[in-house]
């Protein structure tokens, strides 16, 4: 009969030895953490967009990052959690609502004028909590093989028109989304988005997951138009080929083709010190804003910078909204008004 | 000597046949454990409490009329798709357990892997072969010249992709039961003139109930949870609205309202199942020594059960490993880069085992507890251990990061306290199987032990643990497969730069680099594959 537990004792044995190792070297490292050259941040940026230029700030500062990458709001929701223990310096985050929203609870720091000053007004938090590092816009996505650029209407209003009905897709549970809706309502006021979200809703639109199961599902000729950011279809297109039947245009001087961040904040627990701000100077840098531009096909946050991407509508001839991104913070309206249309 | 076992045996038949309801007759070795385990299992729950209290109109946030309907919604949808699980299960059990099924060993692996198979990939994979313009319907359109307007979204849709992703749980429970099953009563069924159906039926399927039970407890409770496959498939599920408080609200407290009505729900769910267990004994009684069991023959059954198995396996597994190669080829010919980390592999892998050997070590003292000394108390302590498994994974992480970053801080993003966080959530898994098997186990075996003079120890070790080995088996393979695809806690609470399988899967897919995405999840199922492989090369070698 023992022999045939031989196997149990071993794997008990690993296990055992296992624990006590991670044990041991966990206490190791907490109570040996003298590491000067590190910076710790939690990255709503997933590695494949922001690991290359961490390695670069690395590179060039000596300044190791211990990066913690996961969904924005996840994060921010763990920063909330851990309080004053947190281990982060940087929030990393992938809109700005999840930004606002630490702001809202004292946990960002303000960042020193000298980086503020760089950044584009629109792209930054006017207290200075966080700054934007790249820009991404709202677009439309159609399915080339249905619709012809000419048919689309060059406003979001156009959408609500009957003969849009089944032929729709958006992402109501998604962030950015949401961002847009709340632009929506800075701009036309609460009653105007109200009767935009109800007429799509009539509209019957299909209702994705987010921005990557829209663009998908509109390739196959599910609905024939999206609500989306711009960079998402540059990503399809780099894997599927030119082929890929979908492209996208710009509204024009509505919140349908707003500008979002991808951007900083410091946190309260974080010492602030001559690392953290190498980190921030490096994002802000021509060499990164350029890795935005090239490699993310994202918009530089800073004011001057040639930006050299065929891809990429430049900036200038994008007729977006004039907003001011701290107002999109109440993300809470947005959601109860999703809810009372029945979007949510 | 003699004496006091007397006295012993006659405390235990008072406390099985409900006399006594006090735990406290267990000895130390399994009691001490057991206090330990409830208490670490109760985290995620006081977390849930401390958020909650002090939060205003939390009444009217529960009775609104959307969060019942949902709810409602909710529970249609796990009722469904564990119905659905048990009908595919079962058969698939029976086949390649009992009969000669050719290609037995290679059919038990490959229809265990689909559980490991994230609901995110395999949701994305189903819309890309059934949906509008997919495969499917593209083959149909084109080839076929037959044009129709596929329907997979709402209740379809998700019912279809958590039943194919979660029939193994009650597949392994149900093997799990099959294998530590006496078959002498099956043989004596068959000599008295019945037929293998009516046998099936008579004397198989009743013994079966406690693993059917179990692991349709684990069907339910992950279809509760699962956040995922509903979203992708726009269906409006009672964890989409929790996501949605964490998400856009950043609300942690209207949240944390919303996971305890699940928890309550688990909770009923839970004493649902316990009252179907009934009185009814699942050992044999003159049961030592396991006869040998003779497989029965399947003679012109074998090809439509060779369908069977290959429709199951097709579609739960060759679609979403197909679609993934798709997409890794169609990506290559871009040029774009397969970004294959064999740390990740390493480090799922690795993380994995370790958890399945401490789920495993760390449940068999609550089985135990619950079979052999059963009480209103044990019973608690058991529906305690499946609140942390019914609750979506970003909550049970979130407690964690709560108790271990202000409680623990030496301990805050280090292996073992994700290895913790698995347990947590993962324990349940192997509760089901383990008592199962536990159950059959007739208690004159153990007797027999006390009467020799053996102390309790020597005989949970020398008795007991060989006679479960495969319910500790397949008890293993369930929390390393699900550790294995688990993602938010992995996430939140590994090592800062601990990279895994599903969080290359998570980065790559986020950002629709689905060339990048197909390579880990590939390698997903290679390395389960693998593992199944060795962990049940031996148990098939017994048999």
């Amino acid at each position: 009969m023992s022999q045939k537990n031989n196997i149990l004792v071993i794997i008990l044995a690993l296990v055992v030895i296992l624990l006590i190792g991670g044990v041991g070297q966990a206490f190791w490292g907490f109570f040996n953490d003298s590491n000067e050259d590190e910076i710790t941040v939690y990255s709503g940026r997933s590695e494949d967009l922001i690991g290359p230029l961490f390695d670069k700030f690395t590179e060039e500062t000596g300044v190791k990052v211990n990066a913690r990458y996961g969904d924005t709001a996840e994060l921010a929701a763990t920063i909330l959690e851990e309080g004053q223990n947190s281990p982060a310096d940087i929030f990393f985050a992938q809109d700005a609502g999840a930004l606002g929203a630490l702001a809202v609870e004292g946990r960002l720091q303000t960042i020193s004028e000298k980086y503020l000053e760089q950044v584009d007004s629109r792209l930054k938090s006017p207290e200075g909590y966080w700054l934007g590092t790249s820009g991404r816009a709202r677009v439309v996505v159609y399915n080339t093989d249905k619709v012809e650029e000419e048919e689309l209407p060059d406003n979001i209003w156009g959408f609500t028109e009957p003969e849009w009905e089944g032929r729709l897709g958006w992402a109501p549970s998604n962030g950015s989304f949401q961002a847009f809706v709340t632009a929506l309502r800075v701009l036309e006021g609460e009653e105007r988005a109200k009767e935009w979200l109800t007429k799509i809703k009539d509209n019957d639109p299909y209702e994705y997951h987010n921005n990557t199961s829209t663009v998908e599902g509109i390739s196959r000729g599910e609905a024939d138009v999206g609500f989306v950011n711009h960079y998402y279809l540059f990503r399809f297109i780099a894997e599927e080929g030119e082929d890929f039947p979908v492209r996208q245009i710009y509204t024009t001087g509505d919140a349908g083709s707003m500008i979002n961040i991808a951007g900083i904040g410091i946190l309260d627990v974080s010492r602030n010190d001559d690392r953290v701000k190498q980190f921030v100077e490096f994002m802000l840098t021509e060499e990164a804003q350029q890795h935005f531009v090239q490699e993310n096909n994202e918009y530089p946050s800073i004011k001057e910078l040639e930006v050299d991407n065929s891809l990429l509508k430049p900036l200038e001839e994008i007729d977006a909204p004039d907003l001011d991104l701290t107002n999109i913070e109440d993300l809470e309206g947005t959601l109860e008004l999703l809810t009372e249309v029945g979007a949510l | 000597m003699e004496a006091s076992f007397l006295n012993l045996s006659a405390k235990i038949e008072a406390v099985k046949e409900g006399q006594i309801s006090w735990p406290f007759v267990a000895p130390p070795f399994i009691l001490i454990p057991v206090i330990f385990i409830a208490l670490a299992m109760s985290l995620p729950l006081f977390y849930l409490l401390i958020r909650v209290i002090g939060a205003e109109d939390v009444w009217s946030l529960i009775l609104q009329q959307r969060t019942l309907q949902v709810l409602l919604n909710t529970l249609g949808l796990a009722g469904a798709v564990t119905a659905t699980t048990i009908i595919i299960a079962v058969p698939l059990a029976w086949l390649t357990v009992r009969t000669d099924l050719p290609g037995r060993k290679l059919w038990s692996i490959l229809t265990m892997v689909p559980l490991v198979v994230p609901t995110l990939v395999g949701g994305f994979a189903f819309v890309a072969a059934f949906g509008y313009g997919g495969i499917v319907h593209n083959f149909f359109v084109n080839t076929l010249k037959i044009s129709y307007q596929p329907e997979i979204y709402g209740f379809f849709g998700a019912w279809a992709v958590l039943s194919l992703l979660t029939y193994p749980y009650v597949l392994l429970s149900v093997r799990g039961a099959l294998q530590g099953m006496d078959p002498a009563q099956e043989e004596v069924a068959r000599t008295l003139g019945k037929t293998l159906w009516q046998v099936f039926w008579q004397v198989t399927l009743p013994k079966l109930r406690p693993a059917i039970a179990s692991g349709g407890l684990l069907v339910t409770l992950y279809t509760l949870s699962d956040f995922a496959a509903v979203s992708l498939l726009q269906f409006d599920s009672f964890t989409r609205v929790i996501f949605l408080q964490y998400r856009s609200a950043f609300d942690r407290t209207y949240s944390a309202v919303l996971a305890l009505i699940l928890v309550v729900v688990t909770i009923i769910i839970v004493s649902i199942e316990m009252l179907t267990r009934g009185k009814a004994r699942y050992y044999s009684v003159n049961r030592g020594v396991k006869g040998r069991m003779k497989r029965v023959k399947l003679g012109k059954g074998k090809v439509p059960a060779l369908i069977f198995c290959l429709l199951v396996v097709a579609l739960a597994l060759f679609i979403p490993v197909g679609v993934s190669a798709y997409w890794l080829i169609r990506g290559l010919l871009q040029g774009e880069p397969a970004m294959l980390r064999w740390e990740a592999a390493f480090n799922s892998f690795y993380a994995s085992s370790i958890a399945a050997g401490v789920g495993i070590f760390v449940t068999l003292p609550v089985a135990i507890l619950s079979v052999k000394y059963k009480s209103k108390l044990s019973s608690l302590l058991e529906k305690a251990t499946y609140a942390g498994y019914a609750l979506p994974g970003i909550v049970v992480a979130l407690s964690l990061v709560f108790f271990a970053s202000n409680y623990a801080l030496p301990l805050y993003q280090t292996l073992p306290l994700l290895i913790f966080a698995y347990v947590i959530l993962f324990l349940p898994q192997a509760m089901g199987t383990l008592r199962s098997s536990l159950l059959q186990i007739s208690p004159n075996v153990e007797d027999a032990g006390l009467t020799m003079g053996f102390s309790r120890f020597k005989i949970l070790w020398s008795v007991t643990i060989p006679l479960i080995k495969s319910g500790i088996l397949t008890g293993a393979a369930l929390i390393f497969l699900t550790t294995m695809k688990e993602l938010p806690a992995t996430m939140l609470l590994g090592p800062t730069g601990f990279r895994s399988l599903t969080t290359e899967i998570w980065n790559a897919t986020t950002e629709a680099f689905y060339t990048r995405a197909a390579g880990p999840a590939l390698l997903l199922v290679l390395v389960s594959l693998f593992s199944l492989g060795i962990l049940f090369y031996q148990e098939d070698r017994e048999i």
